[in-house]
């Protein structure tokens, strides 16, 4: 049940969080102590009951294909860290694969 | 980049290995606006002009589902025989990157719109029948330009820039099951899987399923186990097959490849490939085993999908007649073999022939004139058929003439020419070129009386009874009437002038 | 004249604004010397728009002038949590991350406002991403509790809450996720409503927890919330999980104020041991009180709601951690490292880890880690599960009550600093109000008294079914009209952590 240091390490790159090892420590032992907390959950018997994603129990909601005017260029860009060529200008990519 | 590496000759590979292979095909459908949002989703808008706050991931921004994509997905299920679930939801794949807006797509996990279908081909005579796992939507992704480096390829590029126009355009996947028992034919039989695929999408009109600006595309899995053992090695996903050529040579270079892999003793390494286009021939991407978590969830922001039977039924009434199905009507009523069917379903001439034949024309000379002298156009100029300037009414036209005598074939390719050229309609270009057969027997006797007396040699070897030998004075004659006779009628009037009294 | 201005409700100002007796931009000018005046002490706005808000005001004065028929809030300013897109605001949602950012596109909510009259004074302090109980989250500094400035206003909303209990703002609006409406009025003394969910539109609110986040009105009295309530609730056809329905008759029922015959259910769960005694004390009277006009008072028992909070703080996290994955740093908002040496992905991670603060840090490796393959069915399809049973919960017990009632929280509002580095403690703030917002039904706060021990408001919580919000307030403006008039005066008017700064006693109402 507890969260080891590597694992909060593996999170914090899964979660694009560049973490200090100060951080790492103090968030390692309150991520364990909250772990530990919330898997109370597993206590339940719940065998065959549904989960429950949505609180609303609505189904099949819809737009029409009909084009709703899009905002433009410049007022995506304009708020852009940084652009070039009507383009949003982003660091090197790093290749997928 | 690209290390060679060793493969073993195809027909040696495909000796001692079964090969198996299964295809997931990403099409973008041609709805008016976009999966989630009313932003058009047509190509052609200045970089960044076709986003709103949904596809460009704005905070707060929320998706709403476009019905015309669902209803265009259903109707690729029933057209491919699968089951359509009666209830289903979407799932956020959750991964950074930087050409998605919100850092996770929406996408169907496990629970896609259909399931459990088939698609049946022919190839080479034989049958062979497709199964499908799955038809699931998605949104599509923005598109980088690379800037820097030598290649202008995303390895060692300095920077790149994004252009989200793409983003939220609704992509439909099509997931084969692995298809065995095709032994040395299965490049053949992935690539006719997905041209017939694209036959069914463009019949079902649901999108332009061109593969040259990526409507269209391919990622092919392939394993080899050894002949006759029954069992299925490890797979590689081969990423970026997008021409039917490349489908046939990525399944043939993964057969290769791994074949020479199994023979030097070791194992295939479950991995995503690349293909590069240039040399046919694939290069290791990530290892499908150090591959990312992408923590699926069922999207909150949507609400289920549940098409009522009634629904469905009425999308099924709306289907077209499917393209297997037309082709065997089509042939029965042009009388034209297998052989000549398969090549104008590979040309991609089915539908320009049908035309042709609709304006009049007979269905072999309509045959004639797409797979010959338009084919050869087409691939002079890099183009597909449907992309040339001439219509079908105009090709039956044409052979209208050439069938009536007004024409022979030399002309008949001259009128086509100009046509092509953008000189006009065949008969406009007949008339300002004073292009026609010579037909008045006085003028064509005095052509052939004439080139009999300037050949006299050759006149004596026909009346010697060397017919063959009258091919030189039709010659002359077409010569001196700068080809504008039927050469038929030519080596008539020869052979009379010529003949024992 | 401006103290008495700041001192009405919602309902006094529109009435005098539609007669001619006082304009939209008296008012507005009004709210913004009061604001001027208090809020380095309290610290609820992030951005005070004092230009947008008399311009809104004038163009409500032009409409009366023009003849022009005005909608029912017309001319009265609000305070709007900074989780809402503003065309002519920045949009922070307290967090660096956002710094500046200045959205597009307005939220449908913040439209409605608009397009109502209302007059929007600025963007209210908020823990960043709405993640927090005391608004200490906030990347610029905590808000703090007109009713003594060294403790939170409560949170998530607490910038609103505190906007609203200062006289900053007769109305405001907040986003209740685990009970981020309720729980600031609570502590603040003022009303705070969680609508029932898909009643108020989420487009346009910076998404926290999807399936869990509601807009809701805070004002202070239960009329006021009513009225805000009909005026930004209604179908959106921009979010798929808004409501097609009716909004139920919330102002009626507030004015109706009567519980005679109605069921009433103590949630025998929601008190006992970690309880405030001055919270339980204040409840228990509340409850006498209801029997007392009328209402037929049982005990209801709800068994899965003490699993509410472990499957809210895996549900939320585990929402929140692909909410938050579009901070990025590549369109907007924030970018650190981009020196020409660093990659897209740790530009990415530089960003986010200089951006976000330590709870948004928690929470989202909480959710990652609830999702992960290999512990997601143990973890977040558990919590789905308990989130059914909790549902079942309430639908058995609303077969035994109209409304069921709670403390709205464990304790009163808490010193600043105290829980800031126990998250678990933290978490306790929402203990009441998280089951409706898993069950996705309605619940209020209203205030119902001061505790002894620390001379701090209480919240009664009133919960009612899915699309029956009118039940609540119905409940609740008995319980309000009975206190104020045993007490002689609104609770508010005792507040004193502003001194004599208290415009509810000039007013004299």
């Amino acid at each position: 049940m507890s969260i080891t240091r590597e694992e909060v390490a593996h999170l914090a790159s899964l979660s694009r969080l560049a973490l200090g090892e100060d951080e790492l420590d103090r968030f390692a032992g309150q991520l364990d102590v909250i772990i530990a907390a919330v898997a109370r959950v597993q206590e339940v018997a719940a065998e065959g009951i549904p989960p429950m994603t949505h609180a609303a129990g609505v189904i099949n909601v819809f737009r029409d294909d009909t084009v709703v005017p899009p905002l433009g260029a410049d007022a995506v860009l304009s708020q852009a860290p940084s652009a070039e060529q009507g383009r949003f200008r982003v660091p090197r990519i790093l290749a997928e694969d | 980049m690209t290390e060679t590496m060793p493969v073993v000759p195809y027909d040696g590979a495909v000796a001692r290995y079964d090969p198996v292979f299964g295809l997931e095909t990403h099409v973008e459908l041609g709805t008016v606006t976009k999966m989630f949002c009313g932003s058009p989703a047509g190509f052609g808008a200045e970089p960044n002009a076709a986003v709103c706050p949904v596809c460009l991931g704005l905070p707060g921004s929320l998706p709403v589902i476009n019905r015309a994509a669902i209803e265009y997905t259903i109707r690729i299920g029933l057209a491919l025989n699968c089951s359509i679930a009666s209830w289903c939801r979407f799932a956020r794949k959750n991964y950074f990157y930087p050409d998605m807006p919100k850092n996770y797509q929406i996408s169907q996990y496990d629970e896609p719109l259909c399931t459990d279908g088939w698609l049946d081909i022919t190839v080479a005579g034989a049958d062979f029948r497709i199964g499908i796992e799955r038809v699931h939507l998605e949104e599509d992704t923005g598109k980088s330009l690379h800037v820097g480096g030598a290649t202008g390829r995303i390895h060692g590029a300095d920077y790149s820039l994004v252009d989200y126009n793409r983003a939220g355009i609704p992509l439909v996947e099509v997931v084969t099951k692995p298809v065995p028992g095709t032994g040395a034919l299965a490049p053949v039989v992935a690539r006719a899987y997905v041209t017939e695929l694209r036959e069914v999408l463009r019949a079902l009109d649901v999108s332009d399923v061109r593969m040259e600006e990526g409507s269209l595309r391919c990622d092919v899995n392939t394993s080899l186990a050894p002949r006759g053992s029954g069992t299925w090695g490890t797979r590689t996903e081969t990423k970026n097959v997008n021409s039917l050529r490349s489908v046939e040579r990525a399944v043939q270079s993964e057969i290769e490849r791994q074949a020479a892999v199994l023979d030097a003793g070791r194992r295939v390494v479950l991995e995503t490939r690349h293909y590069h286009e240039e040399t046919g021939q694939t290069t290791p991407g990530r290892s499908k085993e150090e591959a990312q978590d992408y923590r699926y969830f069922p999207e909150p922001d949507l609400v289920p999908v549940a098409p009522s039977a009634e629904w469905v039924e009425r999308l099924r009434a709306t289907l077209p007649e499917l393209p297997s199905a037309r082709r065997s009507r089509l042939q029965a009523v042009w009388g034209l073999s297998d052989l000549d069917m398969t090549a104008l379903g590979n040309a991609g001439a089915l539908d320009l022939v049908a035309g042709t034949v609709a304006a009049g024309a007979a269905p072999a000379d309509a045959r004639k004139w797409w797979l010959g002298e338009l084919s050869r156009h087409a691939n002079e100029s890099g183009t597909e058929l449907t992309a040339l300037p001439v219509t079908p009414a105009q090709v039956a036209r044409i052979a209208e003439l050439v069938a009536s005598g007004s024409l022979n074939d030399r002309l008949a390719r001259q009128v086509l020419d100009g046509v092509l050229a953008g000189q006009g309609s065949p008969d406009e270009i007949v008339a300002a070129r004073g292009l026609a057969v010579v037909s008045d027997e006085g003028t064509l006797l005095a052509a052939v009386d004439a080139a009999i007396a300037a050949n006299q040699e050759v006149a004596a070897k026909v009346l010697d009874g060397k017919i063959a030998a009258a091919g030189a004075l039709v010659g002359a004659v077409m010569e001196a009437t700068r080809g504008q006779a039927d050469a038929a009628r030519v080596r008539e009037l020869i052979l009379q002038r010529l003949a024992q009294p | 004249m401006s103290g008495e201005l700041t001192g009405l409700t919602a309902a006094a100002i529109a009435a005098s604004v539609a007669a001619g007796d006082v304009s939209a931009v008296e008012v507005t000018t009004a709210h913004l010397d009061r604001i001027e005046a208090v809020d380095a002490s309290v610290h609820a706005f992030l951005h005070v728009a004092a230009d947008g808000a008399l311009r809104a005001a004038r163009a409500v004065d032009d409409q009366r002038a023009a003849g022009r028929p005005l909608g029912p809030l017309a001319g009265v300013p609000l305070a709007l949590k900074d989780v809402f897109t503003t065309i002519d605001m920045p949009t922070t949602c307290g967090s660096r991350i956002l710094a500046g950012w200045q959205p597009p596109y307005d939220a449908t909510i913040t439209k409605r406002l608009r397009r109502a009259g209302i007059v929007i004074l600025g963007k209210t302090n908020m823990d960043e991403f709405a993640m927090g109980s005391s608004t200490e989250n906030s990347a610029f500094g905590p808000s703090r509790n007109p009713w003594d400035l060294s403790r939170v206003p409560g949170g998530s909303s607490g910038g609103s809450a505190a906007a609203v209990a200062a006289f900053e703002a007769p109305l405001a609006i907040g986003t209740d996720t685990g009970g981020s409406i309720r729980q600031p009025g609570a502590v603040c003394g003022i009303v705070g409503v969680k609508p029932t969910y898909g009643g108020s539109s989420r487009y346009g609110v910076v998404a926290f927890a999807s399936s869990l986040d509601t807009p809701g009105p805070l004002a202070r009295t239960v009329l006021d919330a009513a009225l805000l309530h009909e005026a930004m609730s209604g179908h959106d056809p921009c979010d798929s999980t808004s409501l097609d329905a009716p909004v139920p008759p919330v102002v009626a029922a507030a004015r109706q104020a009567d519980v005679a015959g109605l069921r009433i259910g103590v949630v025998t769960e929601l008190s006992g041991a970690g309880y405030q005694p001055g919270v339980l004390a204040r409840f228990s009277e509340a409850v006498e009180l209801l029997e007392s006009l009328g209402a037929k008072v049982g005990e209801v028992s709800c068994p899965h709601f003490s699993y509410a909070l472990p499957a809210y703080y895996l549900i939320a996290p585990s929402e929140c951690s692909s909410n938050l994955a579009r901070f990025d740093a590549m369109r907007y908002g924030l970018r650190v490292g981009d020196d020409g040496t660093h990659s897209a992905e740790e530009v990415m991670s530089l960003t986010r880890a200089a951006g976000f603060g330590a709870e948004v840090k928690r929470r989202i490796m909480l959710g990652t880690y609830a999702l992960s393959s290999g512990y997601y069915d143990a973890y977040y399809g558990k919590a789905q599960q308990v989130r059914t049973l909790i549902t079942r919960d309430f639908d058995a017990a609303f077969e035994q009550a109209d409304v069921l009632v709670s403390p709205a929280t464990p304790t009163t509002a808490f010193p600043i600093g105290e829980r800031a580095d126990d998250p678990m403690a933290m978490y306790l703030a929402d203990l009441c109000t998280i089951p409706s917002d898993l069950a996705g039904n309605a619940a209020i706060s209203v205030p119902c008294g001061l505790a002894a021990e620390d001379g701090l408001p209480v919240g009664l919580q009133i919960m009612a079914p899915v699309l029956a919000d009118d039940r609540m307030y119905r409940v609740g403006a008995a319980v309000e009209a009975a206190l104020d008039q045993r007490r002689g005066h609104p609770l508010l008017d005792e507040a004193n952590g502003l001194g004599a700064a208290g415009p509810g006693r000039e007013a004299g109402r």
